[in-house]
This record gives C-alpha cells, structure tokens and sequence, in this order.
C-alpha cells in the first residue's frame, strides 16, 4: 500500500534526523548506577553517611527521624545514638543549624535542601558527581567538579577518596580518545578507602538519597501488585457480567 | 402487578412513587439510561467518553482530599506538596493519582477527539455536541494550566511566566492583560493564590455544568456510531431504533468492564511509574525539574511545557514572530471548532469516505504526535524546520478540508449498521 510506504519512509526520515542530534548532543554520557532500594543495610550505611557528611551543612527538612527509623528498621535508641547529633527530638525534620546568611557568605550560596535532590537530579547525576571531584586550584575550595562545573560545594568525602586530577589532553591520548567521566581523572593521592571501597560508600550514599527523595518507594510497587492483581480479578467477574448480558444482542 | 402491603419491595416502590411524585426520578432514569437507545456497534473508541467521566470523578475526589492540606502560598506551598507525599496518610497515592490523572485526562480527551474525527461525530445534527466538547476541552487547559502552577516548582513557576507571557504578545492589550492575569508584575504569591481560587472553584464549576450540557446534546441527538448511520431512521412499531439497545444495563456493563481496564493501565502508572519516566525525558507525567522549588531569580536551562501542550508549544515555536507564534498556537487549538462547517462530505464515519479524507486524517494525527515530541526536544534548526514542516501540514488538513471533503469519492453507506 503505497500510503502505508509513504509513512514509514516519513517515520525512518524521523528517526534518523533525531537519532543524529541525540548524537550531537551528548558526547559524555553520565555514570550509570544502579539504585537498589530492597538493600536495608545498603540504605542505612548511606543514612549514616548523609548525617556525618552532608547534614552539616545540607538540610532535609521533609525527612523525618524516625520515619527513618521506621522505614529502615532502626530502633529508636540507635537511631538517636548513631544518626541524630544535633539535639534534635525522634520526631523532628532534619534541619540544620547553619543560617542561610553565613551559607553564603561560606560558600557564596545557600546549600540546597536535600530531601527531595534525587528526584531532581537523578540517581546518576548524583553518582557521577560524587564521583569525579578533581583538584583545581583556580577555585575558592580547591576542587572542581565534571558533573557540575565550578560547583560552590567542597569535596567534603576527600578524606575517603583521596584526591583526583584531571588527565591533560595531549599526553598519552590515541587519536580516538573519547573523554569521558570514567576516564578523564586518574586518582593522584590515596585516600582512607580504596577505590571499589569508595564506590561502594557513593552508592550507598546515592540509594539512600533516592529513597529520602520518596520514602513510600519502599512498598509502593508491593501496594501496586495487589491493587493490580485485585483489578485483574475484578476485570474477569466485569467481563462474565458483560458476556452474560451481551449474549441476547446480535 | 400485585402488591402485597408490607413487604420491603412494596415499601421501597411506594417510596419510589413518593419521590416521582414530587422529583422526575424514574423520568430520568429512564430518559438517560433505561430508555436511552444507543447504537449496538459500538467499538473500542466508544469507551473514551465514559473514561472521561471517570477520571474527572477522580480528579474530583482526589482534588478535594489534596486541598485539605495543601497551602496555596508561594511559601509553603512546594512543602505542602512534599508534606502530602510524607506525613498525611496515603497522601502520597491521592496526589499521584491527581498528578497521573491530569495526564489520563488529556489522553482520554484526545481519544475522545480523535473518535469524533475518525466517525464524523461532529456533523449535523451534533454542532453543539461538537462545541460544546471543544469548550470542555479548552476549559481542561486552563483547569490543567492553573493546576500546574500550584506544586510551586521550578517547571511550574516558569512555565505560567512563559505561558502568560504569549498573552503579553498581543498588540495594545498584551500588557495590560498579562499583568491582569498574573496580578503582579512576575508571577507571585499573588498569581499562585488566584490560581489555586480558579482551579478548585471557578474551572471545576464550569466543567461540571458543561458535562451536563455536554449529555444532554448527546441524548438530544442520540450516539453517532462506527457506520456514522443514523438509528433513529429506523425503527420498530414501538418507535424504538432497530440497530438501538437500552444504555443501561448493555452499556452500563461494558464501560463497567472498559473502566476496570483503564483503572488497570491507570493505577500501573501510579504504582509503578508516576513520573512516566521515559528515557530521554525527565518525567513526562511529573518532570524532574519540579522537584526543585520555584526561584524567580534563577531560570531553568530548558523549559517546556507538560506533554498534552507540547504540539501546540512546538507550533508556537515553529513561527520565526512572536505574535505569529501565539496567533498560529491559538488558530491551532480552535480550528477544531470549525470542523463542522469545513466538512463538506455527506458521508460521517471513515469507513465509507474515499481516500482524501482518510489520507488528510492520517497525515494530521501523523504530524500531530510529532509536533508533540517536537514539542519536548531542545530547539534545533533541524527540529525547527521539521517544526515548521509538520504545522504546515497540520493546518492543511483544517484549510484544504472543505476541497477534499468535496472532491473525495466516497463509498455507498450501508442502511443498517454492521456488527
């Protein structure tokens, strides 16, 4: 059928203009992690390194303690021993001391409020960021970063991870060399873990992010398979009932 | 019919004759439901109208729960949304289900639309039918438009500054006009708060009553169908459409059956995906970008506008003026309105048009999903010209129409409707 033709030839011209600019457009692609909320311990090692690192100067004022604790499977006592430092009660949203007006004149801006920055920046965005702190003496900090360039932040985890550099252009380069995150740092000081360690701190740390940007994400998708197993029932007594009905009409 | 005093049947008839007697109960009923005379061949495309209701009830229900904790002010608002996810209880499912149900919305209306083109609903005797579903649809961009604001994000702040700002495009009033919408000089507190006033109160009001009226212009003149055949030519000794079947229980059964299938597909978003989070995309139902609280100081890198207005946003952006852009969106959106008057053909539904028609319908649905995906993608001079390309055509289908339908050969309509 030649109208048949004529669309597929439009829907091929299509495809392949966008496939080139998708092309054109990203030439480094973000690191890949993948989050695995059904890991507990995963989540509560990574609540223990969001207070000890960035609850300082981070807040994350729609999380709640003991919703942690609840979702997490931490009892109170060692909640309140391990993850609250600031006096706060069980009850209370992780807020912080710092007053915005000393954030910036610290860091030049007000920290972001963490709670819901995994749902905004994504899991990978978050990885990689974490991930590719370099040295730059140019900035006030002395890091930079690749996933956000000249971030105000500093690189609070330098101790675990040591210090990176960024590979010049020029030496030791083949012809097709292609930067990438992955491939554009070498690690030029040790830090207190090794690297596989420090990965493994990052994810923690992303996948309990992903799970304070929305805590029901633990059971929402075991809610939903009842909800659609209960339909699926329903659907088979709906259809009988219309089949029932439907039988007199021709 | 024998009457035994006393017995729970015979109180609960007497009761009924109670209220007919002072409230057209039975009337009604029967008017709309028990007596109304649908066509029998009804196909998959008949389901949508149903659906519609559904998700407006909703929206309804959902809305209503939602505003009990949410607060309309540019303060609290983005941590009253956070606070319905968190702390209230299920608040998290009422607002997936209001954010999921906006989009089924549209989806559902679109199919809807796209059912009244492929079958020829729109034709005489059904004008008002026609209009008063074209008003219906242009109140849900407003409700969905004013919806969008109150979440107070990012995306929502900046797509109401863009979206009124097209206002502001129109000679000697734009000004005027866009500030009178926002009720301030930027979108404030003051426009969130006035939105929040119009998307509770003033647009559910209006979109009730145009349902209603909606109804009635349908059971006035009775369901088009997949033939375009008129029922009511023929009819039995008892006056009743031959190829017609009781509303109720035949259809009530079916959309009964369909709703439990569009609840299925509907609760696997909100379930499982409430951002509809499609690659190269950052949420086509909830965009990532919202999770970020409004801050009229710093704009995003990219703004576009949620999925259901992105071909309209893509022939905005196709036009080289301002002015032009906002003329050819708004040409865009109500073009439909004519489309009883531009169709020349005395044939209704597909099935019996020559190939003119069939080939203009599929070319428009065809550019009409394109400009869609246009609509999300970063400007580019390849996307703008593919941009310009496919609003050509778009408005072609509506120009050329009253010469294609003219000229188009089409095929001998059947007196009685096919199964």
């Amino acid at each position: 059928m030649t109208l048949f033709k004529f669309l597929t030839r439009i829907i091929l011209f299509i495809f392949l203009i966008s496939s080139l600019e998708v092309f054109a457009t990203s030439n480094s692609k973000l690191m890949h992690m993948e989050v695995d909320l059904s890991n507990q311990q995963s989540l509560q090692r990574g609540a223990k390194i969001f207070v000890n690192y960035c609850l300082s100067c981070h807040s994350a004022t729609y999380m709640r303690y003991n919703r942690i604790g609840e979702d997490l499977n931490i009892k109170d006592d060692i909640l309140k021993e391990n993850l609250i430092f600031s006096g706060d009660k069980i009850g209370d949203v992780m807020s912080i001391a710092m007053k915005s007006e000393d954030a910036i004149n610290f860091f030049g801006v007000t920290p972001p409020d963490l709670s819901v920055i995994a749902r905004s920046r994504g899991p990978d965005w978050l990885y990689t960021y974490l991930h590719t702190f370099y040295v730059d003496d140019s900035r006030p900090f002395g890091v930079n970063n690749l996933a956000y360039k000249d971030t105000a932040m500093p690189h609070v985890l330098w101790e675990l991870q040591g210090a990176q550099q960024l590979i010049q252009s020029g030496k030791n380069v083949t012809v097709h060399y292609k930067p990438t995150y992955k491939n554009s740092l070498e690690l030029v000081s040790s830090g207190l873990q090794s690297e596989k360690e420090y990965d493994k701190t990052i994810r923690d740390l992303v996948n309990y992010l992903v799970y304070m940007g929305e805590p029901i994400k633990l059971k929402r998708k075991k809610i939903g398979i009842w909800v659609i197993f209960y339909l699926s029932i329903l659907l088979i007594i709906t259809y009988m009932l219309k089949k029932e009905y439907w039988r007199d009409i021709h | 019919m024998s009457k035994s005093k006393g017995t729970l049947i015979s109180n609960l008839v007497d009761f009924r004759d109670w209220i007919d007697a002072r409230f057209p109960l039975s009337r009604i009923w029967n008017e709309h439901l028990a007596n109304y005379y649908a066509p029998k061949n009804f196909n998959f495309w008949y389901f949508f109208g149903a659906f519609a209701i559904l998700v407006l009830g909703i929206q309804v229900v959902t809305g209503i729960w939602l505003t009990m904790n949410y607060k309309p002010s540019a303060e609290e608002a983005f941590a009253s949304v956070e606070y319905i996810m968190r702390d209230t209880e299920w608040g998290w499912l009422i607002r997936y289900m209001h954010s999921t149900g906006a989009s089924a919305f549209f989806i559902v209306i679109y199919l809807h639309m796209f059912r009244a083109l492929l079958y020829g609903s729109y034709k005489k005797p059904r004008e008002l039918l026609w209009l008063s579903g074209m008003a219906l649809y242009l109140l849900l961009m407003g409700e969905a438009f004013f919806g969008y604001l109150l979440p107070w994000g990012q995306m929502s702040y900046w797509g109401a500054q863009v979206i009124i700002s097209l206002f502001g495009a129109l000679p000697i009033i734009g000004d005027d006009l866009s500030l009178w919408i926002r009720g301030d000089f930027v979108v404030s507190d003051v426009t969130l708060n006035r939105f929040f006033a119009l998307h509770v109160i003033a647009f559910p009001l209006l979109i009730l009553g145009l349902v209603g009226f909606h109804i009635l212009a349908l059971h006035e003149v009775g369901s088009n169908n997949p033939d375009g055949i008129e029922i009511k030519k023929n009819k039995d000794a008892d006056g009743v459409p031959i190829d017609g079947i009781p509303f109720h229980p035949y259809y009530t059964v079916k959309d009964l059956m369909g709703a439990v299938v569009f609840l299925i597909f509907f609760f696997a978003v909100v379930f499982f995906t409430p951002e509809m989070k499609i690659p190269g995309t950052q949420g086509l139902f909830l965009e990532s970008a919202n999770f970020v609280q409004a801050n009229p100081l710093q704009t995003p890198e990219h703004i576009a506008p949620v999925w259901y207005f992105t071909p309209f946003y893509a022939i905005l952006r196709a036009v080289p003026s301002q002015l032009g852009g906002v003329i050819a969106m708004g040409l865009a959106v109500n073009l439909f309105l004519l489309l009883p008057w531009l169709d020349r053909s005395p044939v209704r539904s597909s099935r019996y048009r020559g190939r003119n028609y069939r080939i203009a319908l599929t070319l428009f649905v065809v550019s009409f999903l394109i400009l869609g995906w246009l609509g999300l993608q970063v400007v580019t001079p390849v996307y703008t010209w593919m941009a310009r390309f496919f609003t050509i055509v778009y408005f072609l289908f509506f120009f050329l129409m009253p010469f294609y339908t003219a000229l188009d050969k089409d095929k001998r309509v059947p007196d009685r409707v096919t199964s």
